[in-house]
């Protein structure tokens, strides 16, 4: 059985059809691409998977059951957590905090231990904070831990976006735009980094990449969204030698 | 995973909560015996009416402003109708102790219970809304109830409702108010109180990570009504008689003043605020024409000088005297 | 029957009362996103104003509606450049919280000045009733209908026609772009500025007229009440504000003509909420999506 599979899924803003009968599949373990020209509706995408927007028809079935309809939080909790393009890391909260968010979900503790301070809370925050330390340490961000979190560089805060995103404990990791403003070398360790995660967390992996080089490097398999309809899909060569991908990268009439 | 967490440093890890637990402790007891009166060597000395009665305001005026600001500050929900609250909490805690005999414990815990129960079915519908349009929203809330109470004949209508028996005294206020705070301060640094920080600081990415921000924005606001009610059975056993229009939106007005004027998020900018405006308020009562002049001018000038309020975000620590640069133990040291 | 008409006819005027202190509100929150509540205490200092030219000057009624406006338009311009216009990029917060002290000072400046007591409108025109049926009409009615709906009219010229309307609207549109396309900001926000003030000074001096009496504190109720039709109608549009006026003023004059007065200022609210919950944007507000 897929792990995720999105059926005839389709939205509409107003009269704009962002997403048209999008099927994708995803199994177990694999490291998949999503592409796409600016605007072709691949954050659309992730934003239906995560329940911020509602698809206007299809299904999405993830583990077996269809997640459509449920609210973003209940996502999060069937095992799905994400990234966004432009980095919206809780900015007033220090590192540390921001990857405890995500076990909150997970706290043993309740309300009323904690405002009388009774045994559980101490118990259930170290617990946390615990966690959460290890998660940093794993990003090599523990020495960044008591920092604003918008204090930190750019590189930085795309890689505790990650770290946070898997401090949900997912089984599937959206990755918006993960090498966004990277250099290249960044951009390389990145790579490595995501290889690694996967293998370490026994992650299914769903990637938007512009960087071509990132995007043919580390995924198995690629989709290609334009318009707001699956174009292709298959792996790297197919997908570089496709002719449907290189018109609506480069237009027509182009010699390959 | 740390030694220090032993029994042996007890006292040194917590010295600034011990410390701050004997101070609060020596004002309780001097204001104590102050306001009840005591001779010393033929002298009787004793704190007048007049400012015993703002002490007691600022105790109000505390526990609303800190309940205020984990709604406003903490979760980052913009509410104008907190005046709403107190008054649910006023009338509830009047009724109980004048029409069915409760004692004021009863009254004022019942005051709170109604209010915050008032704060779950308003906020429901409201706190989807956001920011100017949940202030506006939560302001006509507070003016439906005060409206609704106008026209209740059994409390008094627009008259109000007396007598009231004269019951807050300096224990009650002195400790609802601790107790305010230290909820509050415990709440907000617990993982419940991330959740709420992180619904202010981006609503959508919480949610994304788990975070149910209808049930954390309603939490918090239920909370603030909880005080905020408490407050009002304290305002309304103090003052012998309670009218609606006491309870009107610049009264929520002068909450939010004192929360933005402290900074919002600060707990410790809140009770300063709260504490100096009743003393401004107080200094001003010689002056009844200008009064409300010079404090619309303190207004104005504090904020176009620190538009983020006199505190900002930050809290005032013991670690500003270097005593404890460390938090509580709850924050753990790190394993590198 | 007639006491309906009757009704509907009070609440048109009042609603257009409401539909002129309205529509500054929102052309202001249109193109600072600041709740101005010092609004409603500027329509307060325009009856003032006109009080007295009136009263102390013997000036006619139309001299001194204009003298009033342009009086307001100066200082609303005043408060914006003072107030407003250092905290343009701070928290919207601390804004809103400088609005409240600005409507307190105008508030008890005034009254520091005249006392709280209710001073009584020169009446200074005669008044003619139209009677049909057993409908009253006043010349009140009337004049107030005329001169709230001309000014709604030039300004609809205004904001649609000149370049200073065009300007508003563009840099309500986007403050950055606007810029940089050789849009003065500053001078564009106190045009705003100055054109709402003045279209509350006319409702202030209306109001005056109209019911007689004015005080210190005769803003508070007007502005909160305008700002709720700025919202019913969806704040920033300036034919929303009109309509939410009119809207507001005719539901609170069926409330009273059908007996329950004491729940009047309830309504307003009320309606507010059902909006807010329904439609949030308001009735001519359109969705927006946050981008993710």
């Amino acid at each position: 059985m897929a792990l995720l599979e999105i059926k005839n899924v389709g939205i509409s803003f107003g009269g704009l059809r962002a997403v048209d009968k999008c099927n994708i599949v995803l199994e177990k373990g694999e490291l998949i691409g999503l592409i796409g020209p600016n605007g072709a509706g691949k954050t659309t995408v992730f934003n239906m998977l995560t329940g911020v927007y509602l698809p206007t028809e299809g299904d999405i079935i993830f583990e077996g059951k269809s997640i459509v309809g449920l609210k973003p939080y209940n996502i999060t909790e069937r095992g799905i957590a994400r990234t966004f393009q432009n980095i919206r890391l809780f900015k007033d909260l220090t590192v540390l905090d921001n990857v405890k968010i995500p076990y909150h979900m997970h706290a043993k503790h309740g309300v009323i231990s904690s405002v009388l301070r009774l045994p559980a809370f101490f118990k259930g925050e170290q617990e946390i904070t615990e966690k959460a330390l290890e998660c940093l340490e794993v990003f090599g961000l523990s020495d960044k831990k008591d920092e604003l979190s918008r204090n930190l560089p750019y590189g930085q805060q795309r890689r505790l976006e990650i770290a946070r995103a898997l401090a949900a404990k997912p089984r599937l990791l959206l990755l918006d735009e993960p090498a966004a403003g990277m250099n290249p070398q960044e951009t390389h360790d990145l790579m490595e980094l995501i290889y690694w995660i996967r293998d370490k967390f026994d992650l299914t992996i769903l990637l938007i990449e512009h960087d071509m080089s990132l995007v043919m490097g580390v995924c198995e398999r690629i989709y290609v969204l334009d318009y707001g309809k699956i174009i292709a899909e298959g792996t790297p060569d197919e997908i570089k030698t496709n002719p449907k991908v290189i018109e609506a990268y480069l237009g027509k009439e182009v010699h390959v | 995973m740390n030694d220090q967490n032993k029994s042996g440093s007890f006292w040194k890890r917590n010295t600034p909560g011990i410390l701050v637990a004997v101070g609060l402790l020596a004002v309780y007891l001097i204001l104590h015996f102050w306001i009840q009166g005591f001779e010393i060597g033929g002298n009787k000395y004793q704190l007048n009416k007049y400012y015993t009665l703002n002490i007691y305001l600022m105790g109000m005026n505390i526990i609303l402003a800190v309940s205020l600001n984990l709604v406003c500050g903490i979760t980052g929900q913009l509410a104008l109708g907190h005046a709403g609250f107190m008054a649910v909490g006023a009338y509830t805690s009047a009724v109980c102790t004048m029409k069915l005999g409760l004692p004021f414990a009863v009254g004022l815990l019942a005051g709170g219970l109604v209010a915050a129960v008032m704060g779950i079915i308003i906020g429901l519908p409201t706190l989807r809304l956001k920011g100017d349009y949940l202030a506006i929203a939560t302001l006509g809330m507070g003016e439906i109830i005060r409206v609704i109470l106008i026209n209740i004949d059994y409390v008094g209508g627009a008259s109000g409702l007396s007598p009231i028996p004269k019951l807050t005294n300096w224990t009650w206020i002195f400790f609802i108010t601790v107790g305010t705070v230290l909820f509050v301060k415990n709440f907000i640094n617990s993982t419940y109180g991330r959740a709420c920080i992180s619904v202010r600081e981006d609503e959508i990415a919480a949610e994304t990570m788990g975070i149910n921000s209808t049930r954390y924005k309603t939490m918090a606001f239920c909370f603030g009504a909880f005080f905020a009610g408490v407050a009002g059975g304290l305002y309304a056993h103090n003052f012998f008689i309670i009218q609606p229009n006491l309870f009107n939106f610049f009264k929520s007005f002068e909450y939010l003043v004192m929360v933005v004027l402290g900074g919002l998020g600060s707990l410790t900018g809140s009770v300063l605020a709260a504490s100096g405006l009743t003393v401004v308020n107080l200094a001003l009562q010689n002056v009844p024409d200008l009064r409300m002049v010079v404090y619309s001018l303190v207004l104005i000038t504090v904020m176009l000088f620190r538009p983020g309020g006199l505190m900002g975000t930050k809290e005032l620590t013991f670690s500003i005297f270097k005593l404890n640069k460390k938090r509580g133990g709850d924050r753990g040291t790190s394993g590198n | 029957m007639e006491i309906l008409i009757q009704q509907l006819i009070n609440g048109i005027a009042l609603g257009s009362i409401y539909a002129l202190i309205a529509l500054g509100y929102t052309m202001v929150y249109g193109i600072i996103q600041l709740i101005n509540f010092a609004h409603g205490d500027i329509y307060m200092v325009g009856a003032f104003v006109a009080f007295f030219l009136i009263s102390i000057f013997h000036l006619p009624f139309f001299a001194a509606l204009i003298i009033a406006m342009l009086a307001c338009s100066l200082l609303g311009v005043i408060i914006e450049r003072v107030a407003y216009k250092p905290l343009r990029n701070q928290n919207r917060l601390t804004a809103l919280i400088t609005a409240i002290g600005v409507s307190f000072f105008l508030e008890y400046t005034m009254m520091y000045f005249v006392k709280p007591d209710p001073r009584a409108f020169p009446a200074s025109f005669k008044l003619h009733n139209i009677t049909i049926g057993n409908v009253v009409i006043s010349s009140k009615d009337i004049l107030i209908l005329i001169i709230s709906f001309t000014l709604m009219l030039i300004l609809t010229y205004i904001v649609n026609r000149t370049k200073t309307g065009k300007s508003m609207r563009a840099v309500s549109f986007d403050k950055d772009a606007a810029q940089l396309m050789g849009i003065d900001v500053n001078k564009t926000i106190s045009a705003t500025f100055a054109i709402g003030s003045s279209l509350a000074a006319a409702a202030g001096v209306l109001v005056g007229m109209y019911y007689g009496q004015i005080d210190p504190l005769m803003g508070i109720m007007p502005g909160l009440k305008a700002f709720i039709a700025a919202v019913i109608g969806g704040i920033g549009i300036i034919p929303g504000a009109a309509f939410g006026g009119l809207i507001l003023g005719v539901t609170e004059a069926l409330v009273s003509g059908a007996g329950y007065s004491m729940l009047r200022d309830a309504v307003a609210f009320v309606v507010l909420i059902l909006i807010l919950i329904i439609k949030p944007t308001g009735i001519l507000g359109k969705n927006i999506r946050e981008k993710v």
